[in-house]
């Protein structure tokens, strides 16, 4: 197997255990997807990685249809609450993008995919969540 | 308590297309307008506010001057996304509440053209010099329509779908229903971008952009320009009675940013900073919802607006998919909702949009807005987010005569 590489700094792909990592603030347990200045629900500076759970809830969706030239539509869209905490925006894949199949509240867990490659062969893995 | 200050005079142009013309042109016409139906001149003007997003870097305002009067006085032009309007107002307001100046003009403008989905263009998938990590995600490529849309229509029929997944009787008929009234709303404003009322079924049966937010769901790109003279209550008792009459009292002028929540990490959040602005604005101008007898709201998609019903305490917690389905927020309802025809049918040029919410009030309130007049109106509200997020909201009273 060729090199990879995960899309996003928060997607640890661990071999055949890939999740998702969250700098957490040690004060007050916020998390945080982004690289962190300082907390911004109660300011605190120190931060600790945190591993997220791959199961959680659909609790948002949309159905996209249009899109910019190079994104394949149509696609579903969503916001998922993780077990245990965390909130995260991604696609739901595996499921017809079709509003009598992609449900609020529907159980999901994580599922990574090859999302490109760069001219030196390295594959770019992006992750979504699939119906549980 | 502070003196209050008062909407002297506005205008707007009728939003669409103006491809002969700039964001010059269109500010300085929409200025003199302002200042003519005010009773003034550039020449009374201690202040100019003027707000204009995609030339925010670009002093639109003193390019105005150099149209409609260089007099000296300071202008701040203002960025703060679909509230940039709104935010301009803000500032000629609170200059004035400050006593620095006693008269201002506040100018609204945008010039979009046919610019298509707002929010972010996807980035090539493939990288033939090798994956390199940037930006605070440390991402190697665009993650748009990978890792969920961040466009508009998308972001806000999540924001739609996520009150869809907390109240039972809301789904893609309410929505539709939204844009459907704003549609026909539309029909009596001569100066809307659009004026085509579509029927209920066509709104659902259009092309599908966003589940559930259809073509006709979303408000348009265009171009546009609004303006608001603001003055000092003192400086208004010294004005000639007929301009007195006309004045509408700004009653709250608010502006909120997000607090943090967990999900607006991820998903912009557009209630809660709407909620807290609503509050504090009800309570600076000692009203609440039941004494507003029009709202202009932000339906820049239809799903925006059925969430503001509850954001703005128009409706009770859960109650938004029963407020659109009983007509209350319809021209003839308990409580008219854009009546303008909303960001959906009127159009949203997005500097123009927070002043152009004034002007269609103040006109309801003084009794000038002809065919689409709300009858006895005397008090109603403005409201816009700009995502980010920035939420301004103004209530106006019609002066006690």
């Amino acid at each position: 197997m060729g090199k990879q590489i995960s899309m996003v700094d928060y997607l640890v792909l661990d071999g055949d255990h890939p999740h998702l990592v969250a700098n957490e603030c040690t004060s007050c347990g916020a998390t945080y997807w982004d690289r962190r200045v300082a907390c911004a629900k109660c300011g605190g500076t120190s931060f600790r990685k945190k591993g997220m759970s791959s199961e959680g809830e659909v609790i948002s969706f949309s159905i996209v249809h249009r899109a910019a030239p190079n994104v394949p539509t149509p696609y579903v869209s969503a916001v998922i609450h993780l077990d245990g905490g965390g909130a995260v925006k991604a696609n739901v894949v595996d499921v017809e993008p079709d509003p009598g199949r992609v449900q609020l509240g529907m159980r999901v867990k994580l599922k990574t995919f090859p999302a490109g490659q760069d001219g030196q062969g390295t594959e770019a893995v992006a992750f979504g969540f699939a119906p549980a | 308590m502070s003196e209050p200050v008062w909407i002297l005079g506005v205008s707007m142009l009728k939003f669409g297309r103006y491809p002969d013309k700039d964001v010059v042109d269109l500010g300085s016409e929409a200025a003199l307008n302002a200042m003519t139906d005010a009773g003034v001149t550039i020449h009374d003007m201690g202040v100019m506010g003027v707000g204009c997003l995609y030339e925010s870097n670009a002093m639109v305002g003193q390019r105005i001057q150099k149209q409609i009067g260089q007099t000296g006085i300071p202008v701040y032009n203002v960025a703060n996304a679909c509230a940039t309007g709104a935010s301009a107002l803000r500032t000629v307001i609170l200059t004035i509440k400050s006593g620095e100046a006693d008269m201002g003009l506040a100018i609204g403008v945008e010039q979009m053209g046919k610019m298509g989905l707002l929010g972010g263009a996807a980035r090539a998938r493939t990288d033939e010099e090798g994956y390199e990590r940037s930006g605070r995600y440390g991402a190697v490529m665009g993650t748009e329509g990978i890792l969920g849309t961040n466009l508009m229509p998308g972001v806000f029929a999540q924001a739609g779908m996520e009150y869809a997944n907390k109240y039972d009787g809301v789904g893609f008929e309410q929505f539709a229903k939204v844009a459907e009234k704003n549609h026909r709303h539309s029909e009596l404003n001569p100066l809307a971008q659009y004026q085509k009322v579509f029927s209920l079924e066509e709104v659902m049966g259009a092309p599908m952009i966003s589940y559930p937010n259809t073509l006709l769901m979303c408000c348009p790109t265009g171009d546009g320009a609004a303006a608001a003279v603001v003055v000092s209550d003192a400086k208004l008792k010294t004005l000639s009675i007929e301009q007195q009459k006309r004045a509408v009292k700004v009653a709250a002028s608010v502006l909120t940013s997000d607090p943090w929540t967990e999900d607006g990490q991820v998903q912009p959040d557009v209630n809660t900073l709407t909620r807290n602005a609503a509050d504090k604005a009800y309570e600076l101008a000692g009203v609440g919802p039941q004494d507003l007898n029009l709202v202009e709201l932000h339906d820049c998609f239809a799903t925006a607006e059925l969430l503001h019903y509850q954001n703005l305490r128009l409706c009770e917690d859960g109650g938004a998919g029963e407020f659109i389905d009983s007509g209350a927020p319809r021209r003839d309802g308990r409580t008219p909702v854009n009546v303008s025809g909303g960001l959906i049918s009127k159009g949203h040029p997005l500097g123009a949009t927070g002043i152009a919410n004034v002007f269609e009030v103040t006109t309801h309130l003084r009794g000038e807005a002809g065919d689409r007049q709300v009858e006895g109106a005397r008090v109603g509200m403005t409201h816009v987010i700009g995502l980010g997020s920035a939420c301004s909201i103004h209530i106006l009273e019609r002066a006690a005569t």
